[in-house]
């Protein structure tokens, strides 16, 4: 059986699944604490300057909303390579964590913006007239009103986001970011390491079940 | 106290309010009534400073309201409590919590706030439902936890818009009279956009309807009650159902078209001039007391003709009368 030597030997799965696993968590991390920061401001903006919002402005919205469906319009793995020279412009290389994370943000930022306006849409519009008629200033019925009364929803894109940015630091992983996506292209696809394919799916699939279980809990709490 | 003068908002080239003017004394409730599509709901945001106008003015407390923004925009608002239709509440929050969004805004200490919000939750009749949260009560309950908070930063002007809509009979007439108690104590100029005409003869002095938007009637609930004329009396006390005459001959309405009625009107009319010998059918009558005003009607049937300066005699007598068309045309023979 010439396969079998090319498996890692079970014993030996844990020892290199556990960096690369901490390692996508690395990525991820820093990835959706930028997406947070930039994309909850943005899907904020979006809404209010749309005709729900409480400051309509078409020809802003437009714009945002033209450059938030050209962020998502491009796969992956296109936008990865597309965006090389923004990327070494950046942080100075291409390769490893610190490249992955730069078109991650890029591609997580619009994704997160759209969810969070989406998220917005659904809180009932006399809510935010009854706020405004309490004397709300804008930022206050945004954060009293808008940001709490949808948190349940934003709970649920949080989520729905941390699983993309999971698949996508697997892709970047792919050309040299590290990671359980890195490992398995490098072993279980490159060299035929059976092993460390079936650990890498099985990881991933753990994974993403237990950070919906999580969210959906979340969600659930905070809807009270 | 709230003016509206001249009032007219267009959205694009269709106008929705075309010269509106009404006035709202302290103390006083005044409601807008009118179908679906003509203008209320625009004149409420007007009134809550929630669309600008095109032309005219609201004056609040003699303050234009019109032409506000920013910081001033928001301490005029504060001056209107707004009740809306089906209570809006923050799902998030507890009833007592709903109440004090207000007072944050003012950046009203804690204490003071939770003061304010236990006499207002006290006044409403919710003291013990404070910690509960919106899907925990009634729709009922989250329209008085909306009362409420319209009151938290104690205003002297009170708009509810369709506030009793969709409750049913029972809530609705304890919501009024919530309301009706609260003009009283704290002189509130309220207005009711409204669509039911039971919540108008409840409670309100005066009454105006929009038609297409513009005011086609506007009085006092009593005056309008007793114009004959008045589209708004009609609605406000419809004709009761009558029963057919069995006699062949002239029918006639009589109504209240005085507050000096004497009691026994009814009985008078067949002591008028020539009525002597004459049957008099009464093929319906009513008296009811609206907002302590006796209002009564009645279909009267002549055999024959009605008995001439009929009309005269009961004008005296502080009545309306004419003939309605001859219902007794069916079957004579």
């Amino acid at each position: 059986m010439p396969n079998k030597d090319f498996n890692t030997p079970w014993s030996d799965v844990p020892s290199l699944l556990w960096p690369a696993y901490v390692e996508t968590w690395t990525m991820v991390g820093i990835v959706m604490a930028f997406v947070v920061a930039i994309g909850t401001p943005l899907g904020v903006l979006l809404h209010n300057t749309s005709s729900f919002g409480l400051f309509p402005r078409g020809p802003v919205f437009s714009a945002l909303n033209a450059v938030i469906n050209v962020g998502r319009s491009l796969p992956f793995l296109i936008l990865m390579a597309a965006i090389i020279p923004f990327t070494r412009l950046l942080v100075g290389t291409t390769i490893g964590i610190a490249a992955a994370i730069v078109p991650m943000t890029v591609a997580g930022v619009p994704f997160f913006a759209r969810l969070v306006q989406n998220a917005l849409r659904e809180v009932r519009g006399d809510v935010q007239d009854m706020a405004q008629v309490s004397g709300g200033s804008t930022l206050q019925v945004i954060r009293s009103v808008q940001l709490s009364e949808a948190l349940p929803a934003l709970a649920g894109a949080l989520t729905v986001n941390t699983i993309a940015m999971i698949e996508y630091s697997a892709i970047a992983g792919s050309i040299g970011a590290g990671g359980i996506g890195n490992l398995a292209i490098t072993y279980g696809y490159n060299r035929f390491d059976d092993h460390i394919m079936v650990a890498t799916v099985v990881t991933l699939i753990v994974t993403i079940a237990a950070v919906q279980l999580l969210g959906d809990r979340c969600a659930k709490e905070l809807t009270r | 106290m709230i003016e509206i003068e001249g009032l007219t908002k267009r959205f694009g080239d269709h106008t929705v309010l075309d010269d509106v003017s009404l006035t709202v004394a302290p103390g006083e409730i005044l409601a807008v009534v009118g179908p679906s599509g003509a203008g209320k709901s625009t004149l409420s945001r007007c009134v809550s400073a929630l669309e600008q106008p095109t032309r005219g003015q609201v004056r609040v407390d003699g303050q234009d309201f019109s032409r506000l923004d920013g910081a001033a925009l928001r301490s005029a608002r504060r001056r209107v409590g707004v009740i809306f239709q089906s209570a809006p509440l923050l799902r998030r929050r507890t009833a007592a919590q709903n109440v004090a969004l207000p007072l944050e805004y003012l950046h009203a200490t804690p204490e003071s706030a939770r003061e304010r919000v236990s006499t207002l939750l006290e006044r409403v009749g919710l003291a013990e439902r404070a910690d509960y949260l919106p899907a925990q009560l009634s729709g009922g309950q989250q329209q008085r936890v909306g009362i409420a908070r319209a009151l938290a930063l104690a205003p002297s002007n009170l708009l509810a818009d369709e506030a009793t809509s969709g409750l049913d009979p029972a809530t609705t007439t304890s919501i009024l009279h919530l309301l009706d108690e609260l003009r009283t104590e704290m002189g509130l100029s309220i207005i009711l956009i409204t669509h039911e005409m039971d919540v108008v003869r409840e409670i309100a002095d005066s009454v105006a309807r929009l038609d297409a938007g513009r005011i086609a009637e506007y009085g006092s609930v009593s005056d309008l009650l007793l114009d004959p004329t008045s589209s708004l009396g009609h609605q406000l006390l419809p004709d009761r159902p009558a029963v057919p005459a069995t006699t062949a001959g002239e029918t006639w309405q009589v109504s209240y078209a005085s507050r000096e009625v004497a009691g026994d009107w009814l009985t008078a009319i067949t002591s008028a001039p020539g009525a002597a010998g004459t049957r008099i059918e009464v093929l319906s009558a009513s008296i009811e007391a609206i907002r302590g005003v006796a209002v009564g009607r009645a279909v009267l049937a002549f055999e024959g003709a009605a008995p001439r300066g009929l009309a005269e005699h009961l004008r005296e007598r502080g009545l309306h009368a004419r003939p309605v068309a001859a219902t007794v045309e069916k079957d004579a023979a």
